[in-house]
């Protein structure tokens, strides 16, 4: 069943086209790995799938709801859809248990003491009960972006958008991120991550879609793209970043 | 100079009888600050309203937010006092007109001089809020709208607090403004402190002390609005949140 279904979608910021006729499906508990250079539309896209960015053309279904129908009540759908950002995003006023909190009592109409239960739990998870009562400023990088993981799973997503999470991370703190994202998708989570991580897409994506200029360019089993890319530009992208 | 400083005549039965010139200058001391909190609440929240409007991703919303704010901020103070008390209630219905023409004289001068600060000072106001509101990162609000926070959730939980944290300095500058351009009442007859000052030249002829006294009773203001702002800023002061100092 596919969980995300995104068909022949496009983008224009003006004139400027950002999204070319983009295609792509993620079946539940599929992770998939979207990559290609700066610019080539891959936070754009993943931005379309819970409506933060809108797009004029073509469709997105989530769950079987279509994210650009008018009539589709986006806050309800992304309640279940969670996303984790490149800068983390948590809110810096808040302590950690109160930013994983907060939505679930105001989104979700948890009681309290349900909300606070879980978003422990998950914390737990990530590593940093003990961090519960500081505030997101008092905490490393890789911390942050830990908690706002849980900040995520704490509203039960059907699936996870992943835009660049590690991107903005120090080199140390990149593998304590990721080893929270594995764990995630070894657990059977539907993912989409853009990341330029490919020893994570080896390790854990059944699928890489590679992008350029506003297409998609490949979009290809692990195994397909890693070991023989079609497309020339895949190509020439792989040789430059794995030559390392 | 020769000056003959007479500082007792503050404590001279004042040509009203009822009281002393320092009682004057008391009564007018009271009014100032009445005018100026009752204009700076009003000034707050029409200021903050209108500054989420601006911000808001709606064109006709954000051009009505943008008209009013370009309205009360480019028209000279005096004037728009003028326009409150002398032009608008000719513009208004008549029996409305003629209520307020009724009124005594005092509560009409209260009125307009209330109004006027209030609306003048809600247009500063509103573009510290918009300034603050995009000073924020723009993932911020995304990062809200990912949660299933509405719009009016994203600004209530998450634009909002930062963004008047962030603007404590610029509102404490508007919030002394407003006790300063209270001054302009005078102009329509409200005796506040500016006015009781002026006409206590007038009574005792002794223009050095009333002014000083007027002087001390603004400052004194403007020492305990900066020390409360001052208070205000640390105890919401973000840990671990870069805050520029």
């Amino acid at each position: 069943m596919s969980m995300v279904s995104i068909r022949n979608v496009s983008k224009y910021y003006g004139d400027f086209q950002v999204l070319t006729d983009c295609s792509t499906e993620v079946s539940k508990g599929e992770v998939i790995v979207v990559c290609g250079p700066s610019g080539s539309g891959k936070s754009t896209l993943i931005k379309c799938v819970n409506g933060l960015e809108l797009f004029q053309a073509g469709e997105i279904v989530v769950n079987g709801i279509s994210v650009g129908d008018a009539k589709t009540d986006l806050p309800k759908l992304r309640a279940h859809v969670g996303m984790v950002f490149q800068h983390f995003e948590l809110f810096p006023h808040m302590t950690i248990a109160t930013n994983l909190t907060i939505a679930q009592q105001r989104v979700l109409g948890r009681p309290r003491d349900e909300a606070m239960t879980k978003g422990m739990m998950l914390l737990d998870r990530v590593g940093l009960r003990a961090q519960a009562d500081k505030f997101p400023g008092q905490l490393s990088g890789g911390q942050q972006q830990r908690v706002a993981i849980a900040r995520a799973l704490a509203m039960d997503p059907i699936c996870m958008l992943f835009d660049e999470p590690t991107s903005a991370l120090d080199p140390e703190m990149i593998n304590e991120v990721l080893d929270v994202m594995v764990e995630l998708a070894k657990d059977g989570m539907t993912m989409m991550v853009v990341t330029h991580e490919m020893g994570f897409a080896r390790k854990v994506a059944h699928r890489v879609v590679f992008m350029d200029h506003g297409r998609i360019v490949e979009d290809a089993t692990k195994d397909e793209f890693f070991g023989t890319p079609r497309s020339e530009r895949a190509q020439t992208f792989l040789s430059k970043i794995l030559s390392h | 100079m020769s000056y003959a400083w007479h500082w007792e005549i503050f404590l001279q039965p004042a040509a009203s009888g009822e009281t002393t010139y320092l009682g004057w200058m008391f009564a007018g001391f009271e009014t100032t600050i009445a005018l100026s909190l009752a204009a700076w609440v009003v000034a707050l929240l029409l200021g903050s309203l209108m500054g989420v409007l601006r911000t808001v991703p709606n064109r006709f919303l954000s051009l009505l937010a943008a008209t009013y704010v370009e309205l009360f901020r480019n028209v000279p103070l005096l004037v728009q006092l003028f326009s409150w008390y002398f032009i608008l209630p000719e513009l208004l219905p008549t029996s409305l007109g003629n209520a307020f023409k009724q009124l005594n004289p005092f509560l009409q001068q209260f009125l307009a001089a209330w109004i006027c600060l209030g609306f003048f000072t809600s247009a500063r106001v509103c573009e510290q809020v918009r300034a603050g509101i995009g000073s924020l990162p723009p993932g911020q609000k995304n990062a809200g709208l990912a949660l299933g926070f509405t719009l009016p959730q994203t600004y209530r939980y998450v634009l909002l607090p930062m963004a008047f944290r962030l603007i404590v300095p610029p509102l404490t500058s508007e919030f002394l403004n407003i006790f300063k351009n209270s001054a302009v009442a005078s102009t329509i007859g409200l005796l506040e402190l500016a006015a009781e000052g002026r006409q206590l030249v007038d009574y005792t002829a002794q223009p050095y002390e009333s002014f000083i006294a007027v002087t001390v009773l603004y400052m004194l203001i403007n020492i305990v609005v900066m020390t409360a702002m001052q208070r205000v800023e640390r105890r919401v002061r973000v840990p671990g949140y870069i805050t520029g100092k």
